[in-house]
């Protein structure tokens, strides 16, 4: 690769976050042996990457709702309590079946999840686009008392049902191929193609930047805004159900607990501003996968418990210093100082610098 | 964009949201009315740290047990993991004048001030389930909790048991719990004390935080599968963990309790039904059932005995996994 080539790669969006998920894998690979390598074990896929791409399917749901609630210039705290909501809603309709393994029984359940999330979706939209209430007013409010109805749903207790149930193949495995990982393939598609191949993603960016403009040229902005918070409500049921399929139990307490935040960051991380107007799905993915790499590089690697956290946020720092076009140019045209023609190629990227940063 | 007739809405809406949660979780479950009259019943203020887990739940269910049958009037209020709401319910029962106040600490410092506004009220305090760190430890009368060393050092010992008669190396993995709460810290140090002293080529290889839940402990032991292929024995410091556990340890199609011996804490319902199916090789209890221990103590302190041990310890036991089967339909949480 030649160095222009070079460098007009290390300026495309989506550079760094891979980066920085690639050295994550890198770093796991003294650790465990035949990191990379996949297996069919127990008539499944098995490896780590699997295990990463499994784990993530949560985060990766959350945060692609995510991306587009903060692309409207709002939020969504709410995600974790709804999941759990639609986990035990599931969960306490199969467990009341007699026959778990009734296909008509589960369907029925996976409706009542999604359901769950419909409704808590556009409970939210209906706040923040109807009433015009501050996103993060409306959302806390569903985020302290969804936990409770979820609680209320399964009575404090972890229910648990069969793990070889029709159900259990939501977020486990399907003719050997985890499902969930189909799941986001097919919800990521198609948050790309409504948004990117039609002028929705256009109407979503255009709302989150101003939203009264957008409604004095036509756009009809409380619906963009419904839209998204009831897309964001159904992808954070879907988590659920792939949760608690994943566990054969729905655990109204720890289920998604903090989850709206790792999504949060997954969105900041891929490149959307918190303020609005703008967003990469793609970028969400990526920030989603780090996370749940850095979770898993965390076990992997032997950091001791006491300084999980601090290890996660010096990471987590270090990706943003790396991703900030402004520390990049001030600490490589430091080092590249001592070499002439350096300094002269540096120089462009310092003025795409300021236009990037006030974007 | 936002004006302030709307943020008025959201701030009630927030505010009605709060008051009806407060209205949820306070209730007086006046258990007994005083049936000849002539002693004055007793009235019990109890704050509950929340209802975080089964466990907890069949802990607020034995206590609220315990008053009905002792004929004790309990005053019973949650917590939700807060503090300042625990510090406020306390300071609510000194208020009402309560005979007793007991509560579960939500965390270990803090509580001197509102201790010594109990003190001056002439309250007792009884502590339950976990213990408190104030600068005088006349503060409370008496702990009734579980010994958490001693059950990572039943632990331990359970699983030497469990190893009888096996030969080689083992490579032990731990799931510890929720990183600085008390019974977490306690079950490693209690496990890892018994198992210096046991047999030099057991190591514990590999030890992670897998914060007491299933989604925990399957994907850390998921992760501790791929890096140290060589684990054998797993103890999880709680049973939730051990479940999570088990279903990665089947992903990855080995045998639990049978490639992996498994030990773990607690004692739940469904740590039982993994024990009867051969998954769980053994399992240290941690009791919750500790109402009527509470309701005994709370008599005698009211009654003027002021030298209870500082300490009561619940009564708990070990279950391996020929007692299983007969244990199952007996456990209540």
């Amino acid at each position: 690769m030649t160095n222009l080539d070079w460098r007009a790669a290390t300026r495309h969006r989506l550079f760094w976050p891979v980066a920085v998920l690639v050295a994550l894998l890198l770093i796991n690979v003294p650790f465990t042996p035949g990191f990379f390598a996949i297996h069919v074990r127990a008539g499944h896929l098995y490896g780590s990457l699997v295990n990463i791409l499994i784990f993530s399917a949560p985060i990766v749901l959350v945060a692609l709702g995510m991306t587009l609630v903060i692309a409207t210039g709002g939020i969504d705290l709410s995600v974790g309590a709804v999941l759990a909501i639609a986990g035990a809603a599931s969960c306490l309709y199969i467990s009341k079946e007699t026959d778990q393994n009734s296909l008509s029984g589960v369907l029925i359940a996976v409706a009542i999840g999604l359901g769950a999330g419909l409704v808590c979706g556009a409970w939210n939209g209906w706040l923040v686009a109807g009433r015009g209430v501050q996103p993060i007013v409306a959302t806390l409010i569903l985020m302290v008392a969804g936990r409770g109805v979820a609680q209320l749903i399964t009575s404090g207790q972890i229910i648990t049902i069969n793990s070889n149930t029709p159900f259990g193949v939501i977020g486990g495995y399907w003719l050997g191929f985890p499902f969930s990982v189909l799941l986001i393939a097919v919800m990521v598609t198609l948050a790309v193609v409504l948004t990117r191949r039609t002028a929705l993603g256009l109407l979503i960016e255009s709302v989150g930047g101003n939203a009264e403009a957008s409604r004095l040229v036509g756009i009809r902005a409380r619906r963009i805004k419904l839209m998204a918070y009831i897309f964001c409500g159904l992808c954070a049921a879907l988590a659920g159900l792939i949760n608690s399929s994943n566990l054969s139990a729905a655990d109204s307490n720890n289920a998604g607990l903090w989850i709206e935040l790792d999504a949060i960051l997954a969105v900041v991380i891929g490149g959307t501003s918190l303020l609005g107007g703008r967003f990469y799905l793609g970028g969400t993915v990526i920030g989603a996968l780090i996370i749940e790499t850095l979770q898993n590089t965390i076990f992997t690697i032997g950091v001791p418990t006491q300084t999980n956290l601090v290890f996660k946020a010096v990471m987590v720092i270090f990706v943003f210093l790396l991703q900030s076009p402004a520390f990049r140019a001030k600490v490589f045209r430091r080092r590249a100082r001592p070499s002439a023609p350096a300094v002269a190629d540096a120089a462009p990227p310092a003025t795409l610098t300021t236009s990037e940063v006030g974007r | 964009m936002l004006n302030r007739r709307h943020f008025l809405t959201g701030t009630a809406a927030v505010a009605a949201t709060g008051a009806l949660a407060a209205c949820a979780k306070t209730n007086n479950t006046t258990s007994a009315s005083s049936t000849g009259g002539a002693a004055k019943t007793l009235t019990l203020g109890f704050s509950q740290v929340g209802s975080e887990s089964g466990w907890r739940a069949a802990n607020t269910q034995s206590v609220k047990d315990a008053a009905a049958a002792a004929g004790i009037n309990l005053k019973f209020s949650d917590a939700e993991q807060k503090q300042e709401n625990q510090i406020a319910a306390i300071r609510s029962y000194i208020q009402q004048k309560v005979d007793v106040i007991s509560f579960s600490p939500v965390v270990v410092t803090g509580w001197d001030t509102v201790l010594q506004e109990a003190k001056a009220a002439k309250i007792p305090v009884i502590l339950t389930d976990r213990s408190v760190d104030v600068s005088d430890p006349s503060l409370y009368v008496t702990l009734i909790g579980s010994d958490f060393e001693a059950e990572g050092e039943r632990a331990a010992h359970l699983m030497e048991h469990v190893l009888q008669g096996h030969t080689g190396p083992v490579n032990l993995a731990q799931l510890e719990g929720t990183t600085g709460s008390a019974p977490a810290i306690d079950r490693t140090k209690g496990f890892a004390k018994v198992m210096a002293a046991s047999d030099p080529t057991w190591k514990i290889v590999v030890t992670q935080t897998g914060n007491f839940t299933r989604d925990g402990g399957k994907q850390v032991m998921a992760a501790f599968l791929q890096s140290h292929p060589e684990i054998n024995a797993l103890f999880a410091q709680n049973d939730d963990m051990a479940l999570g556990a088990i279903q990665a340890i089947e992903a990855a199609g080995k045998k639990p309790g049978v490639d992996i011996k498994i030990v773990s804490c607690d004692g739940v319902h469904d740590g039982f039904v993994a024990m009867t199916q051969g998954k769980i090789n053994a399992i240290a209890e941690c009791n919750p059932l500790l109402g009527p221990q509470l309701m005994d103590a709370a008599k005698q302190v009211a009654a003027g005995k002021t030298d209870l041990p500082k300490w009561i310890k619940t009564k708990e036991s070990d279950f391996t996994q020929d007692q299983a089967a007969a244990a199952l339909p007996t456990r209540k949480y």
